[in-house]
C-alpha cells in the first residue's frame, strides 16, 4: 500500500481475526487454554493439550527480550525501515513467544541485551491495522512500572 | 528399524557438470545433469530408475517436484516423493528411500537436488507460506534466512557467553577444507579477524557468517544392498537414517536454541545403526551459518549444550583434526544453491569411498550427516559406512 513502511500482515485468517480486533483498540489479546493457558498463535486447538476449549485473555503487554538481531540491510523490498533495525523475540510475561521490533533504544549489541524488561507499543498502521512493537520498560525510581 | 539398516546401498553420486555461478544453465538442465552423472557414477542408466525423490513442495513453486524430473527425463517411476520441507529434505528422502527399496517398492531411488539459486535461471521466485510468516513475521521485516538463525545466535550467545570469535572459528575451519576442494566457490584460508570484520548482515552474522548462494545440482542414487554388489562403486550403507519435524515459526521452537527435531533425528539415527557416537569418524553437518554446525553437536548429543564450538577449536575440525567437519568446505565456502544437503551426502559417500583426493581423511568408516531443513524446522540425520 502506498506510503506504508512495512508489509499490512497478510493474509489475515477468521481465526486470528480476533487478535487483529483486539491490537485496534490497543488490546494485545491471547487465545487461551482452559486447562493450559495462553499460547500464540491463534489456532483451533491448544498446542499442548489439544482442546477446542479456547477462550481470549487481554495480555498485559509486558515481557521480556528473549532474543533479537540488528538487521543491517532490508531484507523485504516491501519493509522501508531504515537500517540499522532490531529485530526482536519477545516473551511475554503471560508465557508465550512473539516476533516484533524493539524501538526507542540505539540499535547497537552493546546497548541491546536479551532479557531485558519491554513493554508493548500500539503502532497504528491503517484504520483497520494496528501491530504491536515492543520498547524498554518504563523506570519511575529505578522501578519497572 | 533394525532390519532396515544396511539393506540399502548409495551407489551413485555427483554434482551437475559445473557448480558455483551458472549463469548459462537453467536449473532444470543442473536437476538433469545431477541425475545423469550419479546414475552414470553407479554403473546405471537413467531408464533404470524406478523411484523419484525431490524436495516438491510448495514453498518452491513445485519447481522440484519428482513429477518434473519424470517428464524432463521421459520416465514414468513406479514410486515418489515429494517430501519438501528445505535443504535438509535429502538427509530425509534417504529414510524414505531405504523404506520403499527395502519393501520392493522401486529398485533404483534417484534423490535429485538442482537450483539456479545465484542466477536464477528457468526459476520462479520463491514462495514462503505467507499465512502465518505473513502475519506475525514479515511486517516486522523478517523474511530471509538471516533474520532468523541470527535469533537461534543471539541467544546462544547470551545463554552459554558463546562468543563471535567462536562462531568465526567455523568459517575459518571450514575454508581451510575448502582450500582442498578444486570444486569449492572460496578456496582462499581467512582467519578469524577477516569474519569479524566482514560485512555486517544482521547481527551476530557478518557476511563470511553466512553461506554462499550458489547454482549447483546434486543427485544420490540408491538400490538394495544384493543389487548393489553389481554397481561399479565400492557401496555406501545406510546403516542409520532418523527425522522429526518440530515447527515452521521460530517463536515456536520449543527450546530454542536448543533443537529438538534433531535431538529426535539424530537418537533414531544412532539407534538404527546400533552404533555410539564415539563411534564416528567424520561428520558432515548442515552449515546455513556458522552457528549450525555447533548448535547441531549440541542437539545430537555430541557437546553438552553451550560446548559444541569447542569442536572447532585448536584445529580439531580442520585437515588433520581430532575429528574432522564439513570436509567438502561446506554451505558456507565450497557450494549452497539454497537447498545445500544433498551435496552433504555425497562428501560424505565420497570420504567413505576415499575419493577426495587430497582432503581425503584417513580412515574413514563411519559417518554422521546432518541436516536442518529451514530454520532447524526438521531435520534428517544419516549414518553411512563403506561396511555393513
Ligand atoms: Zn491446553
Amino acid at each position: 500500500m502506498e506510503g506504508l513502511n512495512r508489509p499490512l500482515p497478510h493474509p489475515i485468517t477468521p481465526e486470528t481475526q480476533p487478535y487483529w480486533d483486539g491490537l485496534k483498540k490497543h488490546k494485545l489479546m491471547l487465545p487461551n487454554c482452559e486447562a493450559c493457558g495462553p499460547f500464540f498463535y491463534p489456532r483451533i486447538l491448544c498446542p499442548k493439550c489439544h482442546s477446542p476449549n479456547l477462550t481470549w485473555i487481554e495480555a498485559s503487554g509486558r515481557g521480556r527480550l528473549f532474543s533479537f538481531e540488528i538487521a543491517y540491510q532490508a531484507f523485504n523490498p516491501e519493509f522501508k525501515i531504515e537500517p540499522p533495525y532490531i529485530l526482536a523475540m519477545i516473551e511475554l510475561d503471560e508465557g508465550p513467544r512473539i516476533m516484533s521490533n524493539l524501538i526507542h533504544i540505539k540499535p547497537d549489541p552493546m546497548v541491546v541485551k536479551c532479557d531485558m524488561p519491554v513493554e508493548v507499543v500500539f503502532e497504528k498502521l491503517t484504520e483497520d491495522i494496528t501491530i504491536p512493537l515492543f520498547q524498554p520498560a518504563k523506570r519511575i525510581g529505578g522501578r519497572l512500572v | 528399524m533394525k532390519e532396515l539398516s544396511n539393506s540399502v546401498c548409495i551407489v551413485g553420486v555427483d554434482e551437475s557438470d559445473e557448480i558455483g555461478i551458472v549463469p548459462h544453465k537453467s536449473q532444470l538442465t543442473l536437476q538433469m545433469e545431477a541425475i545423469r552423472n550419479a546414475t552414470r557414477d553407479a554403473g546405471l542408466e537413467i531408464a533404470d530408475i524406478d523411484g523419484i525423490f525431490a524436495p516438491g513442495g510448495v514453498d518452491t513453486a513445485n519447481q522440484h517436484s519428482p513429477a518434473v524430473l519424470a517428464e524432463a527425463l521421459g520416465i514414468i517411476p513406479r514410486y515418489v516423493d515429494g517430501t519438501g520441507l528445505g535443504g535438509g529434505s535429502f538427509m530425509i528422502m534417504v529414510g524414505h528411500a531405504i523404506v520403499a527399496l527395502y519393501h520392493g517398492l522401486c529398485d533404483v531411488a534417484v534423490i535429485a537436488h538442482g537450483e539456479s539459486g545465484r542466477s536464477r535461471v528457468g526459476i520462479a521466485p520463491r514462495c514462503i507460506n505467507k499465512s502465518l510468516s505473513g502475519q506475525f513475521e514479515f511486517p516486522y521485516g523478517f523474511g530471509h534466512a538471516p533474520t532468523y538463525f541470527g535469533m537461534i545466535t543471539t541467544r546462544h550467545m547470551h545463554e552459554y557467553g558463546t562468543t563471535l570469535e567462536q562462531w568465526a572459528q567455523v568459517a575459518v575451519s571450514t575454508r581451510a577444507w575448502a582450500g582442498l576442494n578444486p570444486k569449492a566457490r572460496f578456496r582462499e584460508p581467512i582467519t578469524i579477524e577477516d569474519v569479524i570484520s566482514s560485512r555486517p548482515i544482521c547481527y551476530p552474522l557478518n557476511l563470511l557468517n553466512c553461506c554462499l548462494v550458489t547454482d549447483a545440482g546434486g543427485a544420490v542414487v540408491l538400490t538394495r544392498a544384493d543389487r548393489a554388489k553389481d554397481c561399479v562403486k565400492k557401496p555406501v550403507f545406510v546403516k542409520g537414517a532418523g527425522e522429526a519435524a518440530e515447527h515452521l515459526m521460530l517463536t515456536q521452537m520449543k527450546k530454542l536454541p536448543f533443537s529438538e527435531a534433531t535431538r529426535v533425528s539424530g537418537k533414531k539415527a544412532f539407534t538404527m545403526a546400533g552404533v555410539m557416537r564415539s563411534d564416528i569418524d567424520h561428520l558432515m553437518l548442515y552449515d546455513n551459518f556458522t552457528s549450525a554446525p555447533p548448535l547441531m553437536l549440541e542437539s545430537l548429543g555430541f557437546a553438552e549444550p553451550g560446548e559444541g564450538v569447542d569442536f572447532f577449536a585448536e584445529g580439531r575440525s580442520t585437515p588433520g583434526g581430532s575429528l574432522t567437519i564439513n570436509t567438502n568446505g561446506g554451505g558456507l565456502s565450497y557450494t549452497h544453491t539454497g537447498m545445500y544437503g544433498i551435496f552433504a551426502i555425497i562428501e560424505t559417500v565420497r570420504q567413505l569411498r576415499g575419493e577426495c583426493g587430497e582432503r581425503q581423511v584417513p580412515n574413514v568408516n563411519l559417518s554422521l550427516v546432518n541436516g536442518m531443513a529451514g530454520m532447524f524446522s526438521a531435520a534428517g540425520t544419516l549414518i553411512l559406512s563403506d561396511q555393513t
